[in-house]
């Protein structure tokens, strides 16, 4: 019961935090910047945050794995893969701010970037989390930023709407996450999810929760009940935060209200937040614990319906969607309904499969709203009727957002059809194990969708390139966007043509999982 | 901790429940239904101070200085500031309306249903106790005990196994406030 004082090797501990620590004290950085560059110096801050993250991918590629802080941080390959993932969405975050500063926020510049890092390093905080109070606090660190960020255009009322629906519903799924681990915490009396194979001391949860249910509650249904509660609770506060379907509509207005780099911000980095969660407390906390009434692919086939109805409503609302970011919140609630279908296939395959998708989402969809940015900031409207005929005046523009489309709508070779097909194959691949059979089901609803999907898609390279008139409105780009928008085309290109490399890394990430043990 | 003081216990205890579960319920009732919000927040200090009351009979002491502190000190006053700050002083604009009743009903009826469940399942092994009375470790615990010296027992989790989080609450504080500064700012220039 007395807590141990945890060994601490200083050399190491810094070397595993290196990314995060250096992140946090960047963002304060950036922020004391701003203060000293000039008004007219719109771009300043912005190269300031960029280095910053460059700088700490650079000290991500050298901390290696290891655990410190007893077992309250570790770098595993999972956590490893998210965090690359997030300090690209932050990268890719910044560099499409620069139009913003620019021209619509000029007040709060060190804020507005400020706040961006000190969201990733809450994402990689989450990453590295093994207990659910570290995981916990990752995602507040995650979320609270957002809130702020989503309602930084002080003076429109779509974005403060935006930034108060975000907050309201944001505070309302961690209420409820918090209260399902309580009730695991309460069964349990531990805080740590995953175990110590032959530490005795350190249990896994999971077994510790079918011990509690054989010691205190007789075996009886009793304790299935209010691990089922729990269970619920949880797949609903983190359900809020992937938007996955029934807890979906805050997406679309959300998406819609806030400055388009934060949107897109949100849309990759927070939900790969939220599949880190999910991962953390389904696939290495509760896997493996058999209750009388829920078995793990018993909230399989909770997700599974989830994931079919975020296919089903998010592909077929964005076909009726005229405002483009609007479109792609639709779109980003089905590309999750794919990529639970890797989650559930509790496999090498899927797991990978997850890692794989997040990261090819990172490049389609931060692509995708870099692009819309950049539209924004020439016209400053984001209706996809106003796309018409951009193919003459702005070619390149125009190739790129459909690329970005296409790899979306997973058409080969693109990395969106690689990610997909691994999916897929992830979930047909469980199909052989008894209880499972459904999966042909879900996979089945996925193909579908994916057809559906192509309509909108192609709708916006329809205007673009089959229209009578040339556009009115020539893009240009500026420096930084460019970059992302570079960075996005070779990252859906490289998964979708030479993706061996990333393969080879994202099944290492099935060994972060007991489940990798207990087959 | 003998039979006879056991027995003290829960016959000292039971009368100061009763009496702060009354209290609370009332007050909770208050302010849900009271239609100017000035006093609904009176009332919520008052359903707030007992809950801590209760967390003292369950020997939760740093769970009661906590709600004391945190929901008494600072949410309630802050939302009684709130209310005085906004335009009518406890007037005629700032009453409730009860249009979401029916929701309301289904909701709170659908939240009681599931705590008394979570109740029931948690009292059915404190009944089979062997000695017959209500022991205190209702979850885990060690062997049915809490541990007698809460607070110490916190700081030290807090200094030890758990100082990493602790210290990243800190950072999550940081970056509430600069992002309530960077909102709430007046820009004139």
């Amino acid at each position: 019961m007395n807590p141990q004082l945890p060994i601490v090797n200083v050399l190491d501990t810094l070397r595993l935090m290196s990314p995060e620590l250096f992140l946090f004290v960047w963002a304060l950085v950036v922020i004391t910047v701003d203060l000293f560059a000039s008004r007219k110096n719109d771009s300043l801050t912005g190269y300031t945050a960029l280095v910053g993250i460059v700088i700490a991918g650079g000290f991500l590629a050298f901390a290696g794995e290891g655990v410190a802080f007893g077992r309250m941080f570790i770098n595993d390959p999972l956590a490893l893969f998210f965090k690359v993932i997030f300090l690209g969405a932050a990268f890719m975050a910044v560099g499409s701010s620069f139009g913003l500063t620019k021209e619509k926020i000029q007040n709060h510049r060190g804020e507005f970037y400020g706040l961006i890092l000190f969201s990733t390093v809450g994402m990689m905080f989450l990453a590295s989390s093994q207990e659910i109070i570290s995981l916990y606090i990752g995602l507040e660190l995650t979320t609270i930023p957002l809130f702020i960020l989503a309602a930084f255009y002080k003076d429109d009322k779509l974005s403060v709407e935006s930034g108060i629906k975000y907050f309201v519903v944001g505070a309302f799924s961690s209420a409820l996450l918090l209260y399902g681990l309580s009730f695991l915490y309460g069964m349990t009396g531990t805080t740590f999810l995953n175990g110590v194979p032959g530490d005795p001391s350190a249990t896994h949860m999971a077994s510790l929760l079918a011990a509690s249910h054989i010691n205190y509650f007789g075996g009886g249904n009793s304790s299935g009940f209010v691990i089922l509660i729990a269970n619920i609770c949880i797949l609903a506060g983190v359900g809020f935060k992937l938007a996955l379907p029934p807890f979906h509509q805050w997406a679309p207005d959300v998406y819609e209200g806030a400055p388009t780099p934060v949107a897109s911000f949100l849309s990759v980095g927070s939900k790969a937040a939220g599949l880190v969660a999910f991962m953390k407390i389904f696939l290495m906390g509760l896997f493996g614990y058999i209750s009388v009434e829920m078995k793990p692919n018993d909230w399989g086939m909770l997700v599974g319906v989830m994931s079919a109805v975020a296919m089903i409503i998010g592909n077929i609302v964005a076909i009726r969607q005229t405002n483009i970011k609007r479109m792609l919140a639709y779109s980003s609630i089905a590309q999750a309904g794919y990529i639970m279908i890797g989650m559930i296939a509790l496999n090498q395959h899927g797991v990978s499969s997850v890692a794989f998708y997040t990261l090819v989402y990172l490049f389609a969809n931060m692509g995708a709203f870099a692009a819309v940015t950049v539209f924004e900031d020439n016209t400053g409207s984001t209706e996809i009727g106003n796309y018409k005929g951009l193919a003459q005046t702005s070619p390149f523009f125009a190739a790129l957002l459909s690329i970005f489309m296409l790899s979306l709508a997973g058409i080969p070779p693109l990395g969106g059809f690689i990610a997909k097909y691994k999916v897929f194959a992830a979930g047909i691949d469980q199909t052989s194990f008894p209880g499972f059979e459904w999966l042909y089901w879900l996979v089945g609803v996925g193909l579908l969708t994916s057809v559906f999907s192509l309509y909108y898609y192609v709708r916006v390279i329809k205007e673009m390139y089959f229209a009578k008139d040339a556009s009115i409105y020539t893009m240009t780009f500026n420096k930084p966007i460019l970059m992302v928008l570079i960075i996005a085309l070779i990252g859906v290109l490289v998964t979708g043509l030479y993706p061996e490399p990333i393969f080879e890394f994202a099944n290492k990430i099935y060994y972060s999982f007991s489940f990798s043990v207990i087959k | 901790m003998d039979m006879f003081q056991i027995v003290l216990d829960e016959l000292s205890a039971r009368p100061v429940f009763w009496f702060l579960s009354i209290i609370m319920l009332v007050s909770g009732f208050m302010v849900v239904t009271l239609k100017n919000i000035f006093h609904s927040a009176i009332y919520l200090i008052l359903c707030l101070f007992s809950v801590a009351g209760i967390f003292i009979l369950l020997e939760a002491e740093f769970l009661a200085a906590a709600q004391v502190l945190i929901y008494v000190g600072a949410v309630a006053i802050l939302m009684i500031f709130a209310i005085m700050l906004s335009t009518n002083v406890s007037g005629k604009k700032t009453m409730t309306t009860q249009n979401g009743l029916p929701v309301a009903i289904i909701s709170a009826v659908f939240a009681l249903g599931t705590i008394a469940l979570v109740i029931m399942t948690k009292l059915n092994i404190v009944m089979r106790g062997s000695d017959g009375f209500i022991s205190k470790g209702l979850w885990i615990g060690e062997k049915g005990q809490l541990p007698t010296e809460n607070i110490m027992l916190i700081g030290k989790y807090l200094m030890t196994e758990y100082m990493l989080p602790f210290e990243v609450i800190s950072v999550l504080l940081l970056a509430s406030m600069i992002g309530a500064i960077a909102l709430a700012r007046n820009e004139r220039s």
